[in-house]
C-alpha cells in the first residue's frame, strides 16, 4: 500500500526532515534547559523538605540517592521483568482497544445516525474513572492479568473511538467526490479514502490512549498483583527503601516519555498536508 | 457521446420553506465531440449543473441523458475535474494518476499509459513526488492526467484553471484543446471568464438570473488555436458581455429600486 511505502522510503520527505532536523537541534537546547531547571527544583525542594529535623529518613527522595538507586535498578533483572510486565499490559490493553475502537470510530464518523445514537452513551462511559471498574473486573475475570487488560481497554477505547470518528468527519469532501466520480464503491471509499485520511487522527488517539493507559496502569498494579512497576513502588514503600521508590517513579516517567516520543516520531512521518 | 439536458431544475432544501431553487428550465445539448463552455457569474449554479451531469447530485426535475440513457449516478466515463486540485496527499504523483484505474481494477498497459500522460503533461521527473511539494499548476496537471487516463467519453471541467496564474492557465488551456482534438471526447467546461469561454468552446452557453436560466447560446465558429486579439473574437466577447450586463440589470431589483 502506498502509505507503508511512503513511510519506509521517505524519499521525497527527506527535505522536510532535514529542515525539521535543524529546528529539532534548536529545540534540543531548550529541552536540556528545561530538564536542568527541573533537576534544580528537585534538589532545592528536596533539600528544603527532607533536611529538616524529623525527616532525615526520607533523604532517599533526594536526587543523588535516587540516581544511585536508579543505577542499581537498571542492573537488576527483576526491574526489567517488571518493565516488561507493565509494557505487556499496556500494549495488550491498547491493542484490544484499537481493535474495537478503530472500526467503531470509522463507522460512527461515516454514518451520521450512528454518531447521534452513540453520542450519549460514549460521553457517559468516557467520564467514568477506569479504576472504578476494578472491583467489577475482579469479579468477572479470574486472573488479575485479565482484569488489568480490561481496565486499560476501558480507559483507552473512548479516546480512540472519538478521535477516529472526528478524523472521519474532517475528510475532505472533494476526495470523496473525486473517488465516487472515479467509480469507487462505498467500501472502497472507506478503505481508500476515509481510512488513510484518518490515520493522523488515529495516531493522535493512540498517543492520548497511551498517556491514559500509562497513568491508569500504576494504580491498577497497586491492587493485589505481584509484578509490574506499580508493584515495585508498593514493594519499595513496604521495605522503606525510599531511594528505590523514587528511582521507580523516575523510571516510570522515563518509559512513558520514550513511548510517547516514539509515537510522536511516527506521527510526524504520517502527517500529510 | 452526446449529452442532452432537458428542463432541468435543481432545488436545495431549506428549513421551513419549499427550498432554494438554483437552476430552472435548463435545456441544451452537447453533441459528440463538442466542447461546450458554460459561462455565468460566480455562485449562479454552474458547478451544480456540472455535478448534476456527473451524477454526484440528484435532479429535482427534468432529465439528463447521455447517449439516450438517463444519468443515475457517478460514472468513470464522465470524468470530472475540480476547481481545486483534489489530490490524495498520501499518494505520489504516479499513484494519484492511476488511482481510478486501481479502484476499477483496470490493469492493461497501466504503466505505459501513465508514462505517456506524465510525459504529455510535463510531469517527467516528478513521478515519485508527493502533492504538497507541487505547485498549484502542476497539481492541476496531475488531476487532468488522472481524469484522462481512463479515456473518458466525456470530460466535465469545473473552473479547473480559475486558481492558476495567467501563464500556467493559458498553457493548460492550449494543452487541453490539443488533447481534446486528438482524443475527440465531449467536454463541458464551466467558467466565469469570458475569454476562456470563447477561447475553448465550440459553443458557449450563457447562464444568469436567480434562479439561474439560460440567457443565450452562441456557436463559436473559429479555428483552434484561437486568436484572442482577433476581430471576430472581440465582437463575440462584446456581444456576450452586453447580454450579461442586460440580464444582470433586469434581474437585480435590490440594486435599482426604480
Amino acid at each position: 500500500m502506498g502509505i507503508l511505502k511512503r513511510f519506509f522510503s521517505r524519499k521525497s520527505t527527506d527535505l522536510r526532515f532535514l529542515q525539521k532536523g535543524k529546528w529539532f537541534a534548536g529545540r534540543g537546547y531548550y529541552s536540556l534547559a528545561g530538564l536542568g531547571i527541573f533537576i534544580l527544583l528537585w534538589v532545592a525542594i528536596g533539600y528544603l523538605l527532607f533536611t529538616r529535623p524529623g525527616y532525615e529518613h526520607f533523604s532517599g527522595f533526594l536526587p543523588l540517592p535516587t540516581l544511585n538507586a536508579l543505577y542499581h535498578l537498571l542492573l537488576d533483572p527483576d526491574f526489567w521483568r517488571s518493565v516488561y510486565a507493565s509494557l505487556r499490559r499496556v500494549v495488550a490493553g491498547i491493542f484490544i482497544a484499537l481493535l474495537i475502537g478503530i472500526p467503531l470510530g470509522l463507522l460512527i464518523g461515516f454514518y451520521v445516525k450512528l454518531r447521534l445514537i452513540t453520542y450519549t452513551p460514549i460521553q457517559f462511559l468516557r467520564m467514568i474513572s477506569p479504576l472504578s471498574w476494578m472491583p467489577i473486573a475482579m469479579l468477572i475475570f479470574h486472573s488479575f492479568e485479565a482484569a488489568i487488560y480490561f481496565l486499560i481497554t476501558m480507559a483507552t477505547v473512548w479516546p480512540i473511538i472519538l478521535n477516529t470518528a472526528h478524523g472521519v468527519t474532517l475528510v475532505n469532501i472533494q476526495w470523496l467526490n473525486m473517488a465516487r466520480n472515479q467509480g469507487a464503491k462505498d467500501y472502497q471509499l472507506l478503505s481508500h479514502i476515509v481510512l488513510p485520511a484518518s490515520i493522523p487522527y488515529i495516531l493522535t488517539s493512540l498517543r492520548l490512549a497511551l498517556g491514559v493507559a500509562w497513568i491508569v496502569l500504576v494504580p491498577a498494579e497497586f491492587l493485589g498483583i505481584s509484578s509490574g512497576l506499580g508493584y515495585l513502588i508498593n514493594d519499595a514503600r513496604d521495605t522503606l527503601e525510599y531511594d528505590r521508590l523514587m528511582a521507580v517513579v523516575i523510571a516510570i516517567g522515563i518509559v512513558g516519555f520514550v513511548l510517547d516520543g516514539s509515537i510522536e516520531l511516527i506521527q510526524r512521518a504520517f502527517h500529510w498536508g | 457521446m452526446t449529452i442532452t439536458v432537458e428542463n432541468v431544475e435543481k432545488r436545495f432544501p431549506l428549513p421551513g420553506k419549499e427550498g432554494f431553487t438554483v437552476l430552472e428550465d435548463i435545456s441544451f445539448a452537447v453533441n459528440d465531440g463538442d466542447f461546450v463552455t458554460v459561462m455565468g457569474e460566480s455562485g449562479c449554479g454552474k458547478s451544480t449543473l456540472l455535478n448534476l451531469i456527473s451524477g454526484l447530485l440528484p435532479l429535482t426535475a427534468g432529465d439528463i441523458r447521455v447517449d439516450g440513457e438517463r444519468v443515475k449516478g457517478p460514472d468513470p466515463s464522465r470524468a470530472l475535474l475540480f476547481q481545486q486540485p483534489s489530490l490524495l496527499p498520501w499518494l505520489n504523483v504516479e499513484e494519484n494518476i492511476i488511482f481510478g484505474c486501481r479502484i476499477r481494477g483496470e490493469k492493461d498497459d497501466l504503466k505505459m499509459r501513465s508514462r505517456q500522460l506524465i510525459d504529455i503533461m510535463g510531469l517527467t521527473g516528478f513521478e515519485k513526488v508527493y502533492p504538497h511539494e507541487l505547485s498549484l499548476g502542476m497539481a492541476q496537471r496531475v488531476c487532468l492526467a488522472r481524469a484522462l487516463i481512463g479515456h473518458p467519453k466525456i470530460l466535465l471541467l469545473d473552473e479547473p484553471f480559475a486558481a492558476l496564474d495567467t501563464i500556467n492557465r493559458s498553457h493548460l488551456q492550449e494543452e487541453l484543446i490539443e488533447f481534446w482534438m486528438v482524443e475527440k471526447f465531449s467536454a463541458v467546461l464551466v467558467t466565469h471568464d469570458v475569454d476562456e469561454a470563447i477561447l475553448m468552446g465550440t459553443k458557449v452557453v450563457l447562464l444568469g438570473g436567480r434562479p439561474c436560466r439560460i440567457i443565450e447560446t452562441y456557436e463559436v465558429n473559429l479555428n483552434y488555436p484561437r486568436d484572442i486579439t482577433g476581430r471576430s473574437f472581440f465582437l463575440l466577447r462584446s456581444a456576450i458581455l452586453k447580454k450579461l450586463k442586460d440580464s444582470f440589470s433586469a434581474t437585480t431589483h435590490w440594486r435599482d429600486p426604480q
